[in-house]
């Protein structure tokens, strides 16, 4: 009985931990936002080559790096759901995805808006991008497995062996296809100079946070919506749904 | 009775998505006994079978045989038991024949061709041994599984409904082959819809599902 | 163990021996998809010349995706999949041998068709004997890969479309290095660099795919 227990009540404290949280981070990433585009907009300097538009590497940057992480962090909570069996840990790997993709998503539109000026394309097969337009494909792939599967425990599992084998393939990928991209010589983000103006390294810094915390709320939001879901016939739903 | 059990389940609890179909199930099999799992429809008889064999894991407690659990002694355990589910397990291009080679092949036994055969023989399909099993009738299929239980030389058999398309003489063929099974120190846990007559034999019955749904 | 392998590769070579008409299918939607090409962009040689690695890869994965689904289904559906789990043999060596029949029924007949479209695509015969070598080396990875994808979504409703949305991301690698072999050979720096890339990547999928598809089998029988 103790392990059931164990077992039970592990996402009913995490439910109310990550509920007390989910402001907390809120505010913080509302804040950071916030600080990260006013030194982005206004404290920044114009670039002298590229004029006011690299501006959006403000977001693009610490969109793509969130992008990454997050999958990594995702195929981190798959593995070690699948080592103890932990179902919060598949569902904090559930709840990550979405997120994840939609930083690839904006990663990916902002990368087409900083292209057109700076190469007169929407679109062009550079190293970063492309890598981008894949991690979007292993997003893609993965919600779909989910979203294919009722059960949720083969759910969980099949997700977290996909994620699995995905982290194990994107630095993989991510090495062929810039060896692709130089073997076709094809066109590359340079950031302008080596020697980056150290407002703008700050403004992007602040901007990571500022979507790691994002992250964190909205993971937390989602986490608790699949435990109310999952552990709608236990008591303890029950008890907070009829006190909500 | 007195016999120490060779299989045993504790404390075991079965869910199906979010549904919980039993918890805190005991029993435990001696050599020479048949459990008939008795339930209805959807009570999960045959997860329960599943969860016997090791397809699948509980949501709590074990399954054991002789006193360890069977995760830890997987191969043995497997080497030890036969399964006979809904599906027969029978390639339809391949013949009787070729279905038991691979069979036993696959279980990492030697194929006994004479034994094979003559099995085959036994069991009504002396005419079928050169067809494709795709010709053969439904009832003829799930004699050439039951020929690959025979044949399979295992102490446990775990049988999902064996009498599903078998006819009458197929059904009196099962009991005494259940029967000489048992009375060789084997052990059975079975399902069926259909009335068995095993006299002689020691049988138990497990009842599956919560009884307020019955 | 084995002798357990022998006996999924054997009985898989047997079963798509008496079943041709599958095999032959895959072959033949190889063949037609990269023919389409021509028909499609022109005749030139010079610019054929220039797409055929990239086409005659593509085609692979295509035609690997095609067969894939199948590659455990049918054992599902008559229950002998089941049985082969219950063999006290381990269940990566059932993943292998699965994958590795995949390959001999319907990569080979890749290899062995491809000189023919080479030769369609106006390759001259060392760039052919490079692009063999390729997919001799890669079509291996996208039948380990595919076993993956092909186990993940046993049973499901549209688990084949879903299968190519799951693997195609992880076949890129493969296609890079495979079509940039005969590339950098047409292009004159040697395809050595490509070929022994994709040698490691098919050393690592041998390596670690056997394993998640074994994982995945035992998941979706649940």
């Amino acid at each position: 009985m103790s392990i059931n227990w164990y077992k039970y009540s592990a996402p009913a404290t995490f439910y109310g931990l990550a509920g007390r949280l989910v402001p907390w981070f809120g505010g913080a990433a509302a804040s950071l936002t916030v600080i990260g585009l006013y030194l982005s907009f206004f404290v920044a300097p114009t670039d002298f080559q590229q004029g006011e538009a690299y501006r959006v590497i403000f977001i693009h940057v610490p969109a793509a790096w969130m992008s990454m992480f997050i999958y990594l962090v995702m195929a981190a909570w798959a593995a070690v759901g699948l080592a103890f069996n932990t179902r919060l840990s598949f569902m904090m790997a559930r709840a990550l995805a979405p997120t994840g993709a939609m930083f690839t998503f904006v990663a990916l539109w902002t990368g087409a808006f900083w292209g057109k000026p700076m190469w007169g394309a929407w679109w062009v097969w550079d190293a970063r991008l492309t890598s981008e337009l894949i991690l979007l494909f292993l997003y893609v792939g993965i919600m779909a497995l989910w979203a294919a599967i009722d059960d949720p425990r083969r759910g969980d599992k099949a997700g977290a062996l996909l994620a699995l084998i995905g982290a194990i393939n994107v630095p993989i990928i991510y090495f062929s296809v810039k060896w692709w991209n130089t073997l076709h010589q094809g066109s590359s983000i340079k950031p302008s100079g080596t020697s980056m103006d150290e407002v703008m390294l700050a403004g992007m810094v602040v901007m990571a946070i500022a979507a790691w915390f994002y992250t964190i709320a909205v993971v937390f939001v989602r986490v608790r919506r699949i435990i109310l879901e999952r552990e709608r016939h236990t008591e303890w739903v029950k008890h907070v749904l009829e006190g909500a | 009775m007195d016999s120490p059990p060779v299989l045993s389940a504790h404390d075991l609890a079965c869910a199906r998505g979010d549904r919980s179909l039993f918890v805190g199930m005991h029993f435990a099999l001696a050599a020479g006994e048949l459990l008939m799992v008795q339930g209805g429809n959807g009570q999960g008889k045959t997860s329960l079978l599943r969860l016997l064999t090791g397809l699948s894991s509980p949501a709590a407690g074990e399954v054991q045989w002789r006193g360890r659990a069977i995760g830890q002694t997987r191969e043995t355990f497997h080497r030890d038991m036969a399964y006979l589910g809904h599906a027969n397990g029978i390639k339809e291009d391949l013949t009787p024949v070729e279905n038991l080679r691979f069979q036993a092949g696959l279980s990492g036994h030697a194929f006994d061709e004479p034994l094979a055969e003559s099995t085959l023989r036994k069991l009504g399909l002396a005419r079928c041994l050169d067809l494709p099993a795709r010709v053969l009738s439904f009832g003829q299929r799930r004699r050439v599984a039951l020929a690959g239980l025979l044949t399979a030389g295992a102490l446990l058999w775990i049988l999902d409904e064996p009498l599903t398309g078998l006819d009458v003489h197929g059904v009196a063929l099962v009991e005494s082959i259940l029967r000489d099974h048992l009375n060789r120190g084997g052990l059975v846990v079975m399902t069926t819809h259909q009335a068995l007559t095993l006299d002689g034999v020691a049988v138990r019955t497990l009842q599956v599902g919560r009884q307020e749904d019955a | 163990m084995l002798g357990f392998l022998l006996t999924v590769i054997r009985r898989d070579l047997l079963l798509a021996a008496r079943r041709r008409g599958d095999w032959l299918t895959a072959q033949f939607f190889f063949v037609m998809v990269v023919s389409l090409f021509p028909l499609g962009i022109g005749p030139e040689p010079e610019l054929l010349k220039r797409i055929a690695p990239g086409v005659v890869w593509v085609a692979a994965t295509l035609a690997s995706l095609l067969s894939l689904p199948r590659l455990f289904a049918d054992d599902h559906r008559d229950g002998s999949l089941e049985q082969m789990l219950l063999s006290p043999e381990p269940a990566v060596l059932l993943a292998l041998g699965k994958a590795v029949a995949h390959w001999l029924i319907y990569g080979i007949p890749l290899l062995i068709v491809a000189p023919v479209l080479g030769i369609q695509f106006a390759l001259p015969a060392e760039a052919i004997g490079v692009l063999v070598l390729s997919l001799a080396l890669g079509t291996p990875i996208l039948s380990l890969l595919g076993a993956v994808g092909a186990a993940l979504t046993l049973g499901l409703r549209g688990g084949g479309v879903l299968l190519t949305l799951l693997i195609l991301p992880l076949y890129v690698p493969a296609l890079i290095f495979g079509a940039g072999a005969v590339d950098a050979m047409l292009a004159g720096t040697g395809a050595e660099a490509n070929l022994s890339l994709l040698g490691a990547f098919f050393v690592l999928s041998l390596i670690v795919a056997p394993w998640i598809s074994a994982a995945a089998l035992r998941v979706s029988m649940e």
